[in-house]
C-alpha cells in the first residue's frame, strides 16, 4: 500500500489539534508544531492527539509533504515565506474581523489569495476553514456514509487541488472542488457555506447562488 | 465526591407576556431577584457573564452580585465570565475581593473572554492582541490572588513594584477559575497558573472535552500542582415538561444565534440542529427537571467534573419563566443529580468489586 503524505500542522490552538486528530485517524503521518519548544506542546500531544508527533516547526515543515497552516491570521506575518517554500499549503486560516479584530493587510480580498501572494513559492490551497473546529470531528463520515457532509478545496494549480481533495475525502468530507482561490472566496467568513455544515448539493447550490450574486 | 450547582446569566433583556422587551433597568432588578431567589431555591452559586450589548446589558455584574450578597446568606457569588483582557487585573481584583468583604467570602471570579468580544473596540483594546493581553493579566491576576504585596511587569499595564493591593481576603484567596472553550493551550495556562478549570460547552457532544479535563490534571501534577476543580458551564431551561420547555426556550435561542451568527461564524439553528443539541448527546439543557438532571448526571461523570452551572436565560423571556426555571432547578434538578450520581458511584463501586 503507498504511504500517505506526511502533514506538518502549524498551530495548536482550537483548529490544529482537530486536524491532526483526524490526520492521524485517517492514517497520515502528523508532526505538529507551534511558534516555540515542542516540549511545551508534549503533554497536549500526548492525550489530544495520540499519535502525532510535536515538533519544531522548521522540522516538521522540512519532512512534511503537506503543511496546513492553523496559527491565527495576525501571526501569519511570523511565518518565514522561505520555510515553506516547495511546498503544498493548506490555508485553514480565516479573515474575521468581527472575532479577531481589523487586519489591515487583509481588508480588500479574499484571504487566501493575499496568503498565496506571500507564499509565492509554494502551492497554496484554501481547504478546513469554514467547518467550524467543534464540528469538523463530529460531522467527518466515511465516504458513502448517507449523512457526510461537503468541505471546499479551492487552488489555482488543479494538482494542487487534487491532492488536498484526496486529504478532504479521507478525513470524512466528500470534497468540492472550486477552479481557483478567488473562487475559493464563498468558503471565507460571510460566504454561503462558512460555518454551515452541509451535504454536496446543498453546498453546490449555495456556492452557485453566491456566484451568481457575485457577478 | 461533593457536587455543586450553580446559575450563571449573561442579564438576559427579559421581555413581557406578550414578548416586549422590557427595560435594561428593569432586567437589572429582576436579576437581583433571581439571585436571591436562587438561594431559596436550593443552588449553591449564581454567576453574572459579562457583556455590553443591547440584548445581554450587564457591563457591571460585580454591583448586581453586591446586591445580591446584601440579601443571601448561603449562596456563593462570581463572575461567568469577567472578560479580562479588556479590565485591568488589579481593579477586578479589588471589585471581587470588595464583593468578598460585603458577602462574607462568597465570591467567586471565572475569568475568560466568554464568547464576549464588544468589550475590546468598547475599552480601545486590539482583538489581534487578545493572546497576549490575556496571559500577562492572568499571570497578574494569580499573584494578586496570592494576597501580600506584589512585584509585576508587563507591557499591558503600569509595572508593580512591592505593591499592597487592597481589601485584603479574611481567610486566603477566594475561588478563581479560567473559562476555556476548546483551545489545549487554554487548558495548559490555567494548570500553569493555578486556576481551576471552567469548560465552556455550548455546542456538539459534551463528551468530547473529557480530553480536556485529562490534560488539565496531568498538567497540573507536571507543573508540581495539587488537584484542582473542573466545572462545566452550559445553556439550559428548565420547565414542567420537556415539551414546555422546547416551546419557551426554542424561539428565544433562534433569534439569538441567527442576530449573533455573522460575527461569530454560527450556523442559524434549524429546528433539527435544536433536537441534536438538546438530546443526549448535544449541548444544551433543555426539558423537564427528570430530563435535564439525568443529563447532567451523565456529563458531570464523563467530564471528570464537580460543578455544574446552567447557564438560564435568553433574550425575551418572561421574568415568571426564569423564576419557575430556577425553582425547578434548585428544587428538583439539583436533588436528582445528587441521587443519581450517588447511584452511579455505588454501581461503580459494585462493578469494581465484582
Amino acid at each position: 500500500m503507498q504511504e500517505l503524505s506526511k502533514l506538518a500542522v502549524l498551530g495548536a490552538g482550537h483548529v490544529g489539534p482537530v486536524i491532526a486528530r483526524l490526520a492521524v485517524k485517517a492514517g497520515h503521518p502528523v508532526a505538529i508544531a507551534t511558534s516555540g519548544d515542542p516540549e511545551d506542546i508534549a503533554l497536549i500531544t500526548e492525550l489530544v492527539i495520540p499519535g502525532a508527533q510535536p515538533r519544531w516547526a522548521a522540522d516538521a515543515v522540512a519532512d512534511a509533504d503537506i503543511v496546513v497552516l492553523a496559527i491565527p491570521l495576525h501571526r501569519f506575518g511570523d511565518v518565514d515565506p522561505a520555510l515553506l517554500g516547495g511546498k503544498l499549503v493548506v490555508d485553514a486560516m480565516n479573515y474575521w474581523p468581527a472575532s479577531d479584530g481589523v487586519l489591515g493587510a487583509f481588508e480588500d480580498g479574499g484571504s487566501s489569495e493575499i496568503v498565496a501572494r506571500r507564499l509565492a513559492g509554494s502551492a497554496v490551497v484554501k481547504a478546513l476553514n469554514h467547518i467550524g473546529y467543534h464540528e469538523l470531528e463530529d460531522r467527518a463520515r466515511p465516504a458513502g456514509a448517507p449523512d457526510r457532509r461537503a468541505a471546499g478545496v479551492a487552488a489555482d494549480d488543479p494538482a494542487a487541488v487534487a491532492a488536498i481533495a484526496g486529504l478532504v475525502d479521507r478525513i470524512g468530507y466528500d470534497p468540492v472542488r472550486l477552479p481557483s482561490l478567488r473562487a475559493g472566496r464563498v468558503l471565507q467568513p460571510g460566504g454561503p457555506v462558512f460555518g454551515a455544515v452541509l451535504t454536496r448539493p446543498e453546498f453546490e447550490r449555495a456556492a452557485r447562488e453566491d456566484a451568481r450574486t457575485l457577478t | 465526591m461533593t457536587y455543586t450547582f450553580g446559575l450563571d446569566t449573561f442579564g438576559d433583556r427579559n421581555g413581557d407576556a406578550d414578548g416586549k422587551p422590557l427595560s435594561h433597568a428593569q432586567t437589572i432588578r429582576n436579576v437581583v431577584q433571581e439571585g436571591v431567589f436562587a438561594e431559596q431555591a436550593g443552588v449553591d452559586f449564581f454567576g453574572i457573564g459579562e457583556h455590553h450589548t443591547e440584548y445581554f446589558p450587564m457591563p457591571a455584574g460585580d454591583m448586581v452580585l453586591a446586591a445580591i450578597a446584601a440579601s443571601t446568606e448561603r449562596i456563593r457569588l462570581g463572575s461567568a465570565v469577567t472578560v479580562l483582557s479588556s479590565d485591568d487585573p488589579v481593579r477586578v481584583f479589588q471589585r471581587y475581593s470588595t464583593l468578598n468583604a460585603i458577602s462574607g467570602g462568597r465570591a467567586e471570579v471565572i475569568l475568560g473572554r466568554g464568547s464576549s468580544i464588544e468589550s475590546f473596540p468598547l475599552f480601545g483594546y486590539d482583538l489581534a492582541d487578545y493572546e497576549e493581553l490575556f496571559d500577562e493579566k492572568a499571570t497578574l491576576f494569580a499573584e494578586l490572588l496570592k494576597g501580600g504585596p506584589v512585584t509585576w511587569e508587563g507591557k499591558t499595564r503600569a509595572a508593580l513594584l512591592n505593591q499592597d493591593v487592597v481589601p485584603h481576603t479574611e481567610s486566603g484567596p477566594f475561588p478563581a477559575w479560567i473559562g476555556v472553550g476548546g483551545n489545549p493551550q487554554s487548558v495548559i495556562r490555567a494548570a500553569r497558573l493555578g486556576f481551576s478549570l471552567a469548560l465552556a460547552i455550548i455546542g456538539g457532544p459534551p463528551a468530547r472535552f473529557a480530553v480536556y479535563s485529562q490534560l488539565f490534571q496531568q498538567a497540573l501534577r507536571k507543573f508540581g500542582r495539587p488537584p484542582l476543580p473542573v466545572l462545566v458551564h452550559s445553556p439550559g431551561h428548565v420547565a414542567a415538561t420537556d415539551e414546555q420547555a422546547k416551546a419557551e426556550f426554542w424561539p428565544r435561542w433562534r433569534d439569538i444565534i441567527a442576530l449573533i451568527a455573522p460575527e461569530r461564524g454560527f450556523a442559524i439553528p434549524t429546528e433539527e440542529s435544536f433536537d441534536r443539541e438538546i438530546g443526549p448527546h448535544g449541548a444544551l439543557y433543555v426539558g423537564s427537571p427528570e430530563t435535564v438532571a439525568q443529563k447532567i448526571a451523565t456529563n458531570l461523570r464523563a467530564l471528570g467534573a464537580t460543578r455544574f452551572d446552567l447557564k438560564y436565560g435568553m433574550p425575551g423571556l418572561t421574568h415568571e419563566q426564569l423564576m419557575t426555571c430556577i425553582e425547578l432547578y434548585g428544587r428538583h434538578v439539583i436533588p436528582r443529580v445528587r441521587a443519581l450520581c450517588r447511584f452511579l458511584s455505588n454501581q461503580a463501586f459494585v462493578d469494581t468489586e465484582t
